[in-house]
């Protein structure tokens, strides 16, 4: 069976979710042979051989830590020689878009981003992607070379597979172009301990009907009562009252979860292109003319300052 | 010496219109009417502030698409850009983003550069990957999705706010930049600007004058095939309810039956 290369995202060799997704998809296309890059890549193995990875190839250097993207490109680059497979699935992050873009170029194959599903086909992978904010689903094939395909998260089921995840050293020469880019300083994110926005099964986001960053206290506490991610829409963001890393629409994340929960949220274009394909839409709105109701399964028009406590401590009680 | 800046950008149906695909299956560019992308805007607006910085700078905008791309050149103009170069040319129609890297990387090299600027990616297509592949084109460094960027002696920095860190990062010039839509407000033309934009020099290039050939581009040279677009179902209407005291506890009972809680 063909072999196809699955970049792995993880953080010190914890493996993402995402990259356990992209196993799933690998396996309808063929045997997935895992690339692990940097700090803690062989920890990453057992994590990619239960899930069906035959192969984790892998490399550590400084590299990959100081400088920007290319080294990484060089890296997935050798992999891809070393192998010849029949496909490259990178996450749609924003990092593994512009790795498997450079591959793409390189290897002079075409690139297909942000694919939502993933079959085989009789002309290669058919990738399923969403268009103009979710509005259209369109299929498409990478027509010259080696398909080079990122998928977003939650586009499939994490699934056990077994499998060898024999551990390889890849050798890595860098390009020139490797150490062009350097990153000075890096400030890891704070943990909320709440889930990642675009990995979570639920999503509660709070919109310029929040009214203030000491308001979405009350967005928080319904997400910690249903184990939730936090997302906020442009308004609120661009306001002030919330970190860019949470915000959810076109210039932010992406999410597509079982139950999307929108909070004082109209529901404008660009905030929709981010969510429209969660499966279950609720709303809360003051104003029931709101284009954010056309999307819901359920819609309260009401404060959410009334609702969503009285939400909360429902949740929390049903739960206890 | 002067600072070469040049933004690239794209013109792109509104996307508070009703977008759909022509029966090639490429975007309609047609039946809504296109502007600036929103988010070339911040590219434009990062490029005057440099340059405002700048001893002596120079800002080019370029696009490539059809003669109605123009408009977004204009209003790049009006903003402050210098100078303006269009790729037009019916070969082009259907390219996709590796033959749009390199037409832009012809026109690039063609303008002469000591920095390009690009939006985080475009409102249409949204792949934002076109910044990486123009840099890997050109051999210089990118330096991507810029929350803040400044050019001080040969060198831009900027810090790259990613999903598990903010970095900042360095390299030297040439490179290539992109900025996203946290970057800062895009100001809006003057009446003065659009006046003077009326002035300004929009240079016409086709593929025979980037030494580029019809097969390299278009949709029979694209690498990537669209094979179905198909309208999502509409959502089917959801219930909704006036909140008389109830709602959170109504909407918790809609929760319990989808097993949610």
């Amino acid at each position: 069976m063909a072999e196809v290369l699955v970049y792995v995202d993880h953080v010190d060799g914890a493996v993402r979710k995402p990259t356990l997704e992209l196993l799933t998809l690998a396996r309808r296309i063929g045997d997935p042979v895992a690339v692990a890059l940097g700090a803690g890549a062989e920890n990453t193995a057992a994590a990619l051989a239960e899930h069906g990875a035959v192969k984790v190839l892998t490399a550590d250097a400084p590299e990959f830590a100081d400088y920007l993207v290319v080294p990484k490109v060089d890296a997935l680059q050798a992999a891809y020689e070393a192998v010849s497979p029949a496909a490259v699935l990178v996450p749609s992050s924003a990092e593994g878009k512009e790795i498997a873009a450079r591959l793409a170029v390189r290897i002079g194959s075409g690139i297909i981003t942000d694919a939502v599903d993933l079959e085989a086909g009789d002309e290669g992978p058919v990738a399923t992607q969403s268009a103009f904010a979710a509005s259209f689903t369109t299929k498409s094939r990478v027509s010259k070379g080696t398909p080079v395909i990122t998928v977003k998260p939650n586009s499939a089921a994490v699934e056990a597979a077994p499998a060898a995840g024999a551990v390889e050293a890849l050798s890595v020469t860098f390009s020139a172009l490797a150490t062009g880019t350097k990153v000075t300083s890096r400030t890891p994110r704070e943990s909320t301990g709440r889930p990642e926005l675009t990995e979570a099964a639920i999503v509660v986001s709070g919109g310029r009907g929040v009214n203030g960053a000491e308001n979405f206290s009350v967005i928080e506490a319904l997400a910690d009562s249903l184990g939730a991610a936090v997302g906020a829409s442009r308004a609120a963001v661009d306001a002030g009252w919330y970190p860019h890393s949470n915000q959810v629409g076109q210039t932010g994340k992406s999410v597509s979860p079982q139950l999307y929960i929108a909070n004082g949220i109209s529901g404008a274009i660009q905030h929709r292109a981010g969510m429209q394909t969660s499966k279950t839409i609720v709303a809360v709105n003051k104003d029931a003319e709101a284009p954010i109701f056309d999307l819901v399964d359920y819609g309260v028009v009401g404060d959410l300052f009334q609702v969503v406590p009285q939400l909360t401590e429902e949740v929390t009680s049903r739960k206890g | 010496m002067s600072l070469r800046i040049v933004v690239c950008v794209k013109y792109v149906p509104d996307a508070t219109g009703d977008r759909h695909f022509a029966d090639d299956l490429t975007v309609d560019r047609d039946d809504v009417d296109g502007l600036l992308s929103e988010l070339d805007e911040y590219a434009v607006e990062q490029a005057l502030q440099i340059a405002d910085e700048a001893d002596d700078a120079e800002i080019t905008v370029l696009t490539v698409g059809p003669e109605d791309a123009k408009d977004a050149l204009r209003k790049a103009l009006s903003m402050g850009a210098d100078k303006a170069v269009h790729v037009e040319d019916d070969d082009l129609h259907g390219t996709d983003v590796i033959g749009t890297s390199l037409v832009l990387a012809k026109a690039v090299e063609k303008t002469g550069y000591d920095l390009v600027i690009c939006g985080m990616a475009s409102t249409d297509g949204t792949m934002g990957v076109l910044p990486a592949l123009l840099a890997e084109r050109l051999g210089v460094p990118q330096v991507t999705l810029l929350s803040e960027v400044s050019v001080e002696d040969g060198v831009v920095k900027g810090r790259r706010d990613g999903d598990t860190a903010s970095e900042q990062l360095e390299a030297s010039l040439p490179a290539v930049v992109s900025v996203t839509d946290q970057s800062g407000e895009a100001r809006y033309p003057s009446f003065k600007g659009i006046m003077a934009a009326k002035k300004k020099p929009v240079e016409s290039l086709d593929l025979g004058d980037l030494d580029l050939e019809a097969d390299e581009v278009g949709l029979e040279g694209a690498w990537t095939a669209v094979d179905s677009a198909a309208q999502r179902p509409a959502r089917t209407a959801g219930t909704i309810v006036k909140d008389e005291g109830e709602g959170g506890k109504q909407l918790a009972e809609f929760l319990a039956s989808q097993k949610f809680i």
